[in-house]
């Protein structure tokens, strides 16, 4: 499998007398981090795609068919939230194979392959743990695996790592590297952290006041031609 | 500043001593008599006390499994299907049966099921035999799951609106559909709050008195609590009560202390905000299905209300509402609920300020006897229920030969009790945030005593102080339990002159009777209810 394009054209969404407009794209097996101010609206772009919110009007545009109006489960995406991407009562074997039936009915292969989604996010022999067991970064390893199993073309991380430490940080964007190298879906991360988007991210979006207000190649954002608004951003990150 | 200490503690301990002797008195009253006629105490043990002690537990177990199965039900409805348009109607219908008075639960039941009720035709019909009315276990069961089954209901769905709106978003992005959807997601939910909600309705049902006074019929369908009342008022037989008492404590010490082990809240929470949280509409089958829970609910739920309101307007209430009997009973019933609400806030007050001040003086060593006994005095009301205490005073106070004359003073000092666990809870948070501000700046500003009481603390707390007393006033209203025991011709309250009416087959006089008091109950809790939400 590889990614998919993303396109959103014209779309606008309103909630909380916040507005909301998004017009971009993004090329298949991109890797692109999302940044902005809180409040800005990279979660809510990342639920439009996701299909968590349905846009007033619009295209969202995922490998060429509109999914504008699809129920999340249809969406070819699989996303993973800062917390509770696991259900406490179930092991981790189950949270990771609910990603290939929801109904968790599996066959000997989907056994197998879920066996080895675990262990390739490091996680062998702990599939009878408990997620309240887990350390912080081991519980995203786990929405990692199901990711895998789930094998959809876009993968939207939404601040997934934000109450992790930096070298955990470090660890856990270097597994969504090489999980990017084996698998090239395409990626968008919601992330406050620019050193996170700098080490992983080949373009950037920047997102202020609802609308996405520059992008680019990452390499052009984390130079001397950054786009003023995004300097202003890090600036103030970087003092506050 | 040894004054101001002891200012704000010595309220605390006379209201513990009150409690205290309130409670102690009663067990007083009952050993004495055990002492007195050890032989007949003893004797009482026998079939008949099985019988009853059986079919209290019995009627208490039924009740709770058809509240709580049809609450999940009813609960995971109402969660899934957001986009039901008297969802909201639901969710507040379901919170008025606790704000009715049993005894006017008991006569809805009646007049929409019993023999001369609004369906007794129709069931003639049906069944083919002159229909006999719901009496016995039947009509047990329907008023208890009538009161219980929204309760269940509704904290089922406290519960399930708990669930991480990620986990939600899960479920949709993965495609899990109602089957797994319940086993994965809301099973666990309503599983974590199955043990505290059902031993809730269990203890609500195996303390019981008024619904099975009215609806249970001799000896078949008797609980320990109507036993005692009957032992009592009917037969004289106080070395019985003293033996049925007993066996009554002994239940419900065992319940409290089980539902302690699974940190389960026994006084319950009258209003539960359900809060309406963006939610799911199922679609195509499982929203058929869905919406005829609700239907079912909505109709199990709104046929005795509606019952009330139809057979209380047949009534002659302008006849009724010219009584001299009535009016004397409305006059007496509000002056004692009044006094019941004014004891129980004052006393609430008191323990709440006294344990906070003990709190705050011991800084971080453990509490104390006294501070827990503050924070923990008011439960003892729920391990000795009303009846109980009313009985063991009954039995006391025969030896001076005034029983009746004491019923003004035992209606106010129980009700007023009985209502503290709930008065504490509207109290306690209020008074102890507004403590967490002010404590420092009243200590700098040397603020204190009355002063304090006025300036400080007044203003944050006027809110919830009303709130509790109008809580206590309309329990204190409804209820028919000490007022069985000590009522007569001198001293009688509404839900005692309905009995009475009832007893003498008035059945018009009773239903008229119970529009005003459910009504006037209902009037008192929705304004508890406003005022507590104002205050959030």
């Amino acid at each position: 499998m590889s990614g998919a394009n993303i396109q959103c054209r014209a779309v606008r969404f309103s909630r909380a007398g916040m507005e909301f407009t998004f017009d971009f794209s993004v090329d298949a097996s991109d890797i692109v981090a999302v940044m902005g101010p809180s409040g800005s609206g990279k979660s809510t772009l990342l639920d439009l795609i996701a299909g968590f919110e349905t846009p007033q009007s619009g295209a969202i545009r995922i490998g060429n068919a509109d999914v504008a109006q699809l129920p999340p489960a249809q969406r070819p995406v699989s996303m993973v939230f800062q917390e509770n991407n696991l259900f406490g009562h179930l092991d981790v074997f189950s949270n990771v194979a609910l990603g290939r039936s929801p109904s968790l009915k599996l066959d000997d292969e989907d056994r197998a392959d879920v066996h080895e989604a675990i262990e390739r996010v490091g996680l062998a022999g702990k599939d009878k743990r408990l997620p309240p067991a887990l350390s912080g970064g081991e519980r995203q390893r786990v929405a990692l695996a199901r990711v895998l199993v789930r094998d959809r073309p876009v993968l939207l991380l939404d601040e997934p790592f934000a109450s992790l430490g930096p070298a955990l940080r470090r660890e856990m964007v270097e597994l969504v590297q090489a999980l990017h190298a084996e698998r090239g879906m395409t990626v968008l991360m919601a992330t406050h952290h620019p050193d996170d988007a700098e080490r992983l991210a080949t373009r950037m979006i920047y997102v202020e006041e609802g609308a996405v207000a520059a992008q680019g190649p990452a390499a052009e954002f984390f130079g001397e031609d950054a786009p003023d608004a995004f300097q202003r951003y890090l600036g103030s990150e970087r003092r506050g | 500043m040894t004054a101001s200490r002891s200012l704000r503690t010595a309220p605390g301990a006379i209201a513990l001593g009150a409690v205290g002797l309130l409670i102690a008195g009663a067990i007083a009253g009952l050993v004495w008599e055990a002492g007195a006629d050890w032989a007949g105490a003893a004797d009482a043990f026998d079939a008949y006390l099985f019988r009853v002690a059986r079919f209290t537990l019995w009627q208490a177990i039924l009740s709770t499994v058809l509240s709580v199965i049809p609450g999940i039900l009813v609960a995971r409805a109402l969660a899934r299907q957001a986009d039901f348009p008297g969802r909201a109607v639901i969710v507040w219908l379901f919170g008025v049966p606790l704000a009715l008075p049993a005894i006017v639960v008991a006569l809805g039941v009646l007049a929409l099921l019993g023999r001369a009720g609004i369906f007794a035709d129709a069931l003639t019909a049906l069944t083919g035999d002159s229909w006999p009315g719901i009496y016995g276990l039947s009509g047990i069961l329907v008023a208890h799951v009538f009161f219980n089954m929204p309760l269940a209901a509704r904290l089922f769905l406290e519960a399930l609106n708990a669930v991480p709106a990620d986990h939600r978003r899960l479920e949709a992005q993965l495609g899990i559909g109602p089957i797994s959807a319940f086993r994965l997601i809301e099973w666990p939910a309503i599983r974590a709050a199955l043990p505290g909600v059902a031993m809730l309705i269990f203890m609500l049902c195996v303390t019981s008195f008024t619904i099975v006074l009215i609806l249970g019929g001799g000896p078949r369908a008797t609980t320990l609590e109507v036993a005692i009342y009957q032992a009592l008022r009917f037969d004289f037989d106080p070395a019985r009560a003293v033996t049925l008492t007993f066996i009554q404590l002994v239940l419900t010490a065992a319940i409290v202390i089980a539902a302690a082990r699974l940190g389960a809240s026994l006084s319950g929470e009258a209003f539960v905000s359900v809060s309406s949280a963006r939610g799911i509409a199922a679609r195509g089958g499982e929203r058929l299905l869905n919406v005829l829970v609700l239907l079912l609910g909505l109709v199990f739920v709104a046929g005795p209300m509606t019952a009330i309101v139809v057979a209380g307007l047949r009534a002659d209430l302008t006849r009724l509402a010219g009584e001299a009997s009535v009016q004397g009973a409305v006059a007496t019933s509000l002056i004692l609920a009044i006094a019941a609400a004014v004891f129980s806030v004052i006393l609430s007050l008191s323990l709440v300020s006294a344990r906070r001040a003990l709190e705050l003086r011991r800084g971080t060593r453990r509490p104390g006897l006294f501070e827990t006994s503050t924070d923990q005095g008011a439960a003892l009301v729920l391990v000795v229920p009303p009846i109980v205490i009313g009985a063991g005073w009954f039995i006391l106070l025969r030896h001076t030969g005034s029983v009746f004359a004491a019923a003004p003073f035992m209606v106010v000092a129980v009700n007023a009790v009985m209502a503290m666990p709930f008065a504490m809870r509207a109290i306690r948070p209020a008074y102890d945030s507004a403590s967490a501000r002010h404590e420092r700046l009243a200590a700098q500003l040397d603020i204190r005593g009355w002063a304090r009481l006025r300036l400080i603390d007044w203003p944050p707390l006027r809110r919830p102080l009303a709130t509790a007393f109008a809580f206590a006033m309309a329990l204190s209203l409804g209820d028919l339990g000490v007022i069985a025991l000590f009522g007569s011709e001198n001293v009688q309250t509404l839900p005692y002159l309905l009995l009475q009416r009832m007893g003498a087959y008035r059945t018009h006089d009773a239903a008229g009777l119970a529009l005003m008091l459910g009504a006037l109950c209902f009037a008192l809790m929705m304004i508890a209810d406003w005022l507590s939400r104002r205050n959030a």
